[in-house]
């Protein structure tokens, strides 16, 4: 393949690349204006790299390094989106705060080139390239706010914790490439013959805990609940989204792609850690205070059911997961919007007792807030409710994982006890004197979230599911 | 006639939008006025509601099996978007319908705060509760089923009593982990029989060890919803803490839904199952009849005590399904019906006095006879139907259950019949003590001597639950002649697919 078709296949990351490179310089000259300008020019980028991989050719580039198939357009065009949220958050955020640095939205697109290269990742290599340059804008971004101890402490745990995943990840993969003879995700199905040498199993378990610590799935979430608190929140809004999007597909697409004939082995392993995040989602979201702390814990359960349907190892299972993600996204992306929109005195209200009565204070915000809690609860009609369905259903139809798939549905219902204290909170408890207006842009997202998650989900699904089955078709699994 | 369904099921959306657009017109000053406006609103909303299910039942083919007014749309992935009635979810539809406007003119004063929530609330609850009878799409049953909690939720903890959280989340999580269970074998049944028609997977036969497995998953949402004992715990909580129309749907429509599922699913779909479960329900059953009636004679609140005695008079209900005989499947069909307009009027009842007094102490009360003649005279009608007395609703459904269960090829049901038959005799032990408690004696309370009887509203709320009751009970015809077919048919696959 000649290098200019690669190129064209490469469309939407070069595009990001180049934008985030101007835009840099762009920045740095345009003094005051310069956080709108760059900013506004990284949402089109966004824009644009979104449409570019719908519409762009498929196929692989770099010798199978780089891939575009259904699954990673799928992913990419929620990654950009969900980023390009981020960036309108944030932007306005950043410039009430009194914060505007137009770096803020060049470390955005860099984190979601880094994510696009991820889903399209079909070597060891590129893939470890996509994690560290989205892992490395996640972390500065994570420390934004730098004048706030927190933040800066929650950039450097990250930090701190994001290498040694790295490192776990990179020593199951130099495993990997010893016993498989290749990087290339097709050369090692194809050098794994029957089952699996002692030395490919525990590269991929090591891979799979690396890959774990990047999605916070449990036991490798202890980094989520303070760097979710600390960040700010704009950020946190796109940790909790596109970053998992992105670790989620990659995931998906190394064990079914590198591993196709060993799905019994990272099956029984994605499981385990899938149905531990599940419980310790659950129930550590139940002593929480704080609402970012909290979603931190709502989003290690949450993560744990995509895992769910990953470790179904079938195209319905993969499916599911895609549905489950792209419905999680909204409804995640909406949870934070609402943070964003709510003060008290120029003070974020941030602490559940802080939400009391807000349904006679901010009644849309409040009737969002319900609806976004519901979703993410799994009632009915709600999305988040079809997230789980398609989630369950793929894990019931799997020989030897319905236990459990009922085991994760009833650990739904001890989670359910901390959504409902959201919803408790705001409707029961007498309110607690006014807040301030809420931003509109803020309020703009949340809503939006909330609208979508009920009642436009009905009509939605009807789109999205035959979409993300053509997305799951492409990791090859039967 | 085509559309008719889809539009008494959504019927009352249209009033939750009108109430809605009331409380934008009025502004940030005119809650209190879009309130009093609203309650017309709702009144006439459910009056229409009521009337299309009237002409629906105008329309119904009584003599016809299988279902009527179908609609069928495809969704996504299998799932469609399917409504239809037979014989006995018609009756629950018209049940539903009927409850729903007494309830609105039960809060007509009782609510203070937040009317134009507490009326959206209650009727976006009666669309999903009419879609749980008229959904003939499994998940879509799902999703009328189980959404129907969040606004019960909100009714129980925002409109409720003092200890209104507590009830409001029990009744919520107990009511979810049942449902879940639901949800895995809906699914699971999903990816065997590759749809969720309910009329399709009714014939389908899954495997036996498959149908034992369903059916629990089934029964323990069932069990719940009933209730039945040893999962009726949180019942007492939500009726005692829930407002008075709450308690009203709560006892009257929503507890009606274990019966349903029980009549919809778990006999046609798993009647192998069914039928190795019965001793279990049989026993169940009798339990619940003698332990909560024992029960509900130690309360002290009128509300629980009321509430205990449904528990019991639904284990006639499960008793009845499961004998697997004309007679008590017919007849559970009917208490169901009849204890939804009974309990119902007895919370009523209960919601009469508690407006003026504000406590449900029975020991506050005494000698309301002289006082209330009226009242006393209704409340009378409704303690006699809850006893079972001949010539009221309540007698027809426990004296058909019992024969039925009598009848039933399960050996167990001699013994449960006669146990159950001690319930008739508790249950008035319990109705006529609370009666006297409450009616005769002098009054010595100083507080109920200025207490006035009946108003026009409360007579309107009354009148059509009383003529009911009686019509009912002297010529059940009225429900057995669009249940007959229906039924017959159930009990006769039921017996086909297990060979007896």
């Amino acid at each position: 393949m000649g290098l200019d078709s690669a190129l064209t296949i490469a469309q939407p990351e070069l595009l990001l690349a180049a934008a985030a490179l101007g835009l840099l310089v762009v920045g740095a000259f345009t003094g005051r204006l310069s956080m709108t300008l760059v900013s506004w020019g990284a949402m089109a980028a966004l824009g644009g790299a979104a449409v570019l991989a719908a519409t762009g050719p498929l196929g692989s580039a770099f010798r199978g390094a780089f891939v575009s198939d259904g699954a990673s357009v799928f992913a990419k065009v929620i990654i950009y989106a969900a980023s390009g949220v981020a960036v309108f958050l944030g932007e306005r955020w950043l410039t009430r705060v009194g914060n505007a640095k137009f770096e803020y939205p060049v470390l955005i697109l860099l984190a979601a080139l880094g994510m696009g290269m991820m889903v399209s990742a079909g070597d060891l290599i590129s893939l470890y390239i996509g994690i560290e340059l989205q892992s490395l804008a996640l972390y500065v971004l994570c420390a934004f706010q730098r004048d706030d101890a927190r933040a800066s402490e929650a950039g450097l745990k990250y930090f701190v914790l994001g290498a040694l995943s790295s490192g776990l990840l990179l020593y199951g993969a130099s495993l990997i490439y010893g016993f498989a003879g290749s990087t290339r995700f097709s050369d090692i199905a194809g050098a794994v013959h029957g089952p699996a040498s002692m030395g490919i199993v525990f590269g991929l378990v090591f891979l799979i805990c690396g890959l774990a610590f990047k999605v916070s799935a449990a036991p490798f979430h202890m980094w989520t609940p303070d760097v979710y608190e600390g960040a700010p929140t704009p950020v946190t809004a796109l940790l909790a989204a596109a970053p998992k999007v992105a670790a989620m597909v990659l995931f998906a697409r190394v064990l079914s792609q590198a591993f196709p004939h060993d799905i019994p082995q990272w099956s029984q392993v994605v499981t385990a850690i899938a149905l531990i995040s599940v419980t310790v989602g659950a129930l550590g979201g139940l002593v929480q205070k704080n609402l970012k702390r909290l979603l931190a814990y709502s989003s290690i359960a949450n993560i744990g059911y995509a895992l769910l349907g990953l470790a179904s190892g079938s195209e319905a299972g993969l499916q599911a997961m895609l549905m489950f993600l792209v419905l999680y996204v909204i409804d995640v992306t909406g949870f934070f919007a609402c943070l964003l929109a709510l003060s008290r005195g120029g003070k974020p209200m941030e602490t559940l007792p802080s939400l009391a009565g807000l349904v006679r204070l901010r009644p849309g915000l409040a009737i969002a807030i319900t609806i976004l809690s519901l979703s993410v609860l799994g009632l009915p009609p709600l999305s988040g409710f079809w997230a789980k369905f398609y989630v369950f259903k793929a894990a019931v139809s799997t020989h030897g994982m319905e236990p459990a798939a009922v085991y994760g549905l009833v650990m739904s219902v001890a989670a359910a006890f901390y959504y409902l204290r959201i919803i408790k909170t705001m409707w029961f408890d007498p309110p607690e004197g006014a807040t301030d207006a809420p931003p509109l842009d803020a309020r703009l997202v949340a809503l939006g979230s909330a609208a979508f998650s009920f009642p436009l989900v009905i009509p939605a699904l009807a789109v999205l599911d035959p979409l993300a089955l053509a997305a799951a078709k492409a990791f090859g699994l039967a | 006639m085509s559309h008719i369904l889809s539009l008494t099921t959504f019927a009352p959306i249209i009033g939750v939008l009108a109430i809605l657009l009331l409380r934008l017109v009025a502004g940030k000053n005119g809650e209190e006025a879009a309130g009093r406006a609203s309650l017309w609103v709702a009144l006439s909303t459910t009056l229409a509601t009521f009337a299309l299910s009237v002409l629906m039942l105008a329309n119904f083919d009584a003599h016809a099996t299988g279902f009527q007014f179908t609609e069928d749309a495809p969704w996504f992935s299998v799932i469609h978007y399917a409504m239809g009635v037979d014989g006995i979810s018609v009756l629950f539809v018209l049940l539903t319908t009927f409850l729903m406007p007494i309830c609105i003119l039960a809060s007509w004063s009782s609510i203070k705060t937040r009317l134009v929530e507490y009326l959206i609330a209650f009727l976006v609850l009666e669309t999903l509760m009419i879609g749980v009878f008229t959904s003939l799409d499994l998940v879509l049953f799902y999703v009328f089923f189980e959404f129907g909690l969040i606004p019960m939720f909100l009714i129980i903890g925002v409109w409720g009593g003092k200890n209104r959280v507590y009830a409001a989340y029990k009744f919520f999580l107990y009511t979810l982990l049942g449902s879940v269970l639901m949800l895995a074998a809906i699914l699971s049944m999903t990816m065997i029989a590759h749809t969720t028609s309910i009329p399709a997977l009714m014939q389908f036969h899954f495997a036996p060890e498959l149908q034992i497995i369903f059916f629990l998953a089934f029964f323990a949402s069932f069990a719940v919803k009933m209730p039945m004992w040893p999962v009726h715990t949180w019942l007492p909580d939500a009726h005692v803490e829930a407002p008075t129309a709450g308690s009203v749907i709560l006892a009257g429509v929503l507890l009606k839904m274990g019966g349903y599922g029980f009549l919809r699913f778990s006999l046609p779909m798993f009647p192998q199952a069914a039928t190795y479960f019965t001793p279990m329900i049989f026993a169940l059953s009798a339990i619940a009849i003698v332990y909560t009636s024992l029960v509900a004679f130690r309360q002290t609140d009128m509300k629980k005590l009321i509430a205990y005695s449904s528990v019991a008079h639904m284990g006639f209900v499960t008793m009845g399904i499961f004998s697997g005989t004309l007679q008590g499947v017919q007849g559970a069909v009917f208490q169901m019906l009849s204890h939804g307009v009974i309990s119902g009027a007895l919370f009523l009842c209960v919601g009469v006095i508690y407006d003026r007094m504000h406590t449900r102490e029975i020991a506050f009360y005494g000698g309301l006879a002289d006082k209330m003649p009226w009242y006393a005279a209704t409340f009378l009608l409704f303690t006699m139907g809850n006893v079972g007395l001949p010539g009221t609703s309540g007698f027809v459904g426990e004296i058909l259950t019992m024969t039925g269960v009598y009848g039933s090829p399960s050996t167990a049901g001699t013994w449960t019949a006669l146990v159950s038959a001690s319930g008739v005799i508790l249950s008035a032990v319990y109705a006529l003590t609370l009666y006297k408690r409450v009616m005769y004696g002098n009054v010595t309370n100083p507080k109920l001597s200025g207490i006035l009887d009946l108003d026009t509203r409360e007579v309107a709320i009354f009148a059509p639950l009383i003529v009911s009751a009686l019509a009912l009970g002297v010529y059940p015809h009225l429900v057995f002649s669009f249940t007959d077919a229906s039924v017959a048919s159930l009990v006769t696959v039921w017996r086909a697919a297990v060979g007896g």
